[in-house]
């Protein structure tokens, strides 16, 4: 009897005990849903429907200048996207830190967005920013262009779809990393004469950036995936054939299934390279304890 | 920058929506002074000095250093050097970075931060710590980097908000005469906040004790030790025995009190007439256990090394906190005697029933 007890302790000690088992439905629900599907995709991407070898639908897509271009198409949407919804996320989020009458509406109204889906953003953004929306008819109304300008339809339309719904999350994080740096920190910099500027400069932005690095990651993964914005807001057969459109027309036009997740994984190890990169550049920073309570 | 004649705050006030946090402060701090503001939670005491630092904009009264008005300065333009309650140690930043940030912010030539960082490092006995992240230090060796921080640019003024409230009591004691010999070597002015009353008083050349963001006194040590203006500093300053009583007679200073079944003389604070509710106070350590005086049983008693704390309820209920080296038991009938000089009695702010459930003893 004491004999298992003290196995028990010494199992429990290594983290091995009954709650374990709350794991279960996290592990099969990955094992299922994420790495099945991935391994059966990769394996498909392999086996070419015409023949010719394992990597002929690499050597197809990467042959092939119209399908190659969708990499560089994708990323001059998504990366500028989350770079700005980033950079746009701070200041808000600086000025929105401590408390203040109105903030829960504030909150709201900048995170509603998530809520509206990207059907309706572009809904709203032919409305609005198309040829005959009211953007335009108000500034032909006061003569300051002659004809429409176009963001719709094309690149800008994607882009600003992207900011709309990737704003809100940007901001949500932001505001969460900021919150937990401790303001203490800001008031004793003061008190040692550094300037707004400088206390900005040397004690929250580096405090902030590992939080801002993951940030970008998250909202650039967003927008690397775009898919229906691209299609309603954008130019699908030119400025804005995005990646997702390539695996989706191998996949449900041509139905050549191995060819689509032959683009598919394509996709993936272009957002790991990215990732990558900022992760590398994010283990550079100081990412330890940041003082507050967030 | 650095130097001054005096500081003077002249009906210094913050209010908070419709609470004043803060209200007509007037004090002058002259070169060279170790100034303690002292007080419970809420007293006002840490706003006084987040106004002093410019962290928390006044609003009412004003403060001048010399002839300059300051009070519309922000805290970047005031040169005064705070440690906060939390050390606010730069986590990203080493020991030696934290301590050189304000050198930094001023730009002085390197070589001038490096020399005046590294004897920073030195005064604070940091050595072998210089390089390492504040996280990797002890709670002690982090408040020695905020005082190094805080005192590196020679301020013209140090401002400490409760810095050893977060240590341990041995490590609190030790510190207490590291940051009295580095005012005191430096020819620093320090304006410290706390709210104990020990502290306080080893460490001040002046106490400002407050109260619900008012001023109860300003005083010396010894001042506010033995003579306590209102028997709120004294509850404060360890008159542990506070009574609500009424005055019997006066005569000039010498007040006389009903307790414990007799009378009992005490001296007057202020001005207290005879038949008026009073409030007597007197430090246990003035209550002596000997054979004569007034009679009362021991109730509790609690070792403290070389006395004993004990508590005794005297004929007529009242309880008495009193010190004593002799060796007594609970339940053992015992006089106590208090020396009229140190009985203080003050005339009462408020009606006699109304103390006793403020919690004071019956």
């Amino acid at each position: 009897m004491s004999q298992t007890a003290s196995w028990q302790h010494r199992l429990a000690e290594r983290g091995v005990d009954r709650r374990l088992w709350l794991l279960l439905p996290a592990t099969v629900f990955v094992l299922l849903l994420f790495i099945y599907p991935f391994l059966y995709g990769l394996s498909l991407s392999f086996q070419p429907l015409k023949g010719g070898g394992a990597l002929a639908n690499y050597q197809k897509f990467f042959n092939d200048a119209y399908q190659r271009d969708t990499i560089a198409t994708t990323l001059k949407i998504a990366l500028p996207a989350a770079l700005l919804n980033v950079l746009a996320a701070v200041p808000i989020a600086f000025r929105m830190r401590g408390r203040f009458r109105g903030k829960r509406l504030l909150t709201t109204v900048l995170v509603v967005p998530i809520t509206l889906g990207t059907v309706l953003t572009a809904q709203g953004l032919l409305n609005y920013l198309g040829p005959t929306g009211w953007f335009n008819r108000i500034l032909m109304a006061v003569h300051l262009i002659d004809d429409p300008i176009r963001l719709t339809n094309n690149y800008w339309g994607v882009f600003f779809s992207l900011i709309i719904t990737g704003f809100p999350f940007a901001f949500l994080l932001v505001l969460s990393y900021l919150s937990g740096i401790d303001p203490t920190l800001e008031r004793a910099a003061a008190t040692l004469g550094a300037s707004r500027a400088q206390r900005f400069r040397r004690i929250t932005l580096p405090l902030l950036a590992p939080g801002l690095a993951t940030t970008f990651l998250l909202t650039f993964v967003l927008a690397f995936s775009v898919f229906p914005s691209a299609v309603l807001v954008g130019n699908p057969a030119g400025s804005t054939r995005v990646i997702s459109l390539a695996a989706y027309q191998a996949a449900y036009e041509q139905y050549d299934y191995a060819y689509a997740s032959a683009i598919a994984m394509i996709m993936g190890v272009v957002e790991l390279v990215v990732v990558a990169i900022v992760l590398l550049w994010r283990s550079r920073l100081y990412t330890g304890s940041t003082g507050g309570k967030g | 920058m650095s130097g001054f004649g005096q500081l003077r705050l002249e009906g210094v006030g913050r209010r908070f929506g419709t609470a004043d946090a803060l209200a007509g402060l007037d004090l002058t701090i002259e070169r060279g002074e170790f100034i303690a503001l002292l007080g419970p939670s809420g007293c006002g005491k840490s706003t006084a000095l987040n106004c002093l630092a410019g962290l928390l904009p006044l609003t009412a009264g004003s403060i001048w250093q010399d002839e300059q008005r300051i009070d519309t300065l922000p805290p970047e333009k005031r040169g005064f050097g705070m440690v906060f309650q939390n050390y606010a140690l730069f986590p990203h930043l080493t020991v030696r970075d934290n301590i050189a940030f304000g050198l930094r912010m001023r730009r002085l030539p390197k070589d001038e931060v490096r020399r005046r960082t590294t004897a920073a490092i030195e005064m604070v006995r940091l050595e072998e710590h210089a390089s390492k992240l504040p996280g990797q230090l002890s709670g002690g060796q982090q408040q020695r980097v905020a005082i190094a921080r805080a005192t590196v640019l020679e301020p013209s003024l140090v401002l400490m908000d409760e810095p050893l409230s977060n240590l341990d009591a041995k490590l609190r004691l030790e510190m207490r005469t590291e940051i009295r010999r580095l005012h005191q070597s430096l020819g620093l002015t320090t304006v410290y906040v706390t709210h104990d009353q020990e502290e306080a008083l080893s460490m001040a050349d002046r106490l400002v004790v407050m109260r619900e963001g008012r001023v109860q006194q300003i005083g010396t040590p010894e001042e506010v030790h033995t003579t306590p203006t209102t028997w709120h500093v004294a509850d404060f300053m360890g008159y542990r025995n506070l009574l609500p009583l009424a005055a019997q007679s006066v005569a000039g200073e010498v007040v006389t009190v009903p307790l414990g079944g007799t009378t009992i003389d005490g001296v007057a604070q202020g001005t207290v007439a005879a038949g008026e509710d009073v409030v007597v106070a007197v430090r246990p350590e003035d209550v002596k256990l000997g054979n004569e005086g007034l009679k009362g049983l021991v109730e509790v008693v609690e070792y403290q090394g070389r006395e004993l704390a004990v508590e005794v309820v005297l004929e007529d209920g009242t309880r008495l906190h009193a010190r004593t080296e002799r060796k007594v038991q609970a339940g053992e009938s015992v006089s106590v005697a208090i020396d009229p000089t140190r009985l203080l009695v003050y005339a009462s702010d408020r009606p006699a029933a109304e103390l006793v459930t403020a919690g004071l003893a019956v």
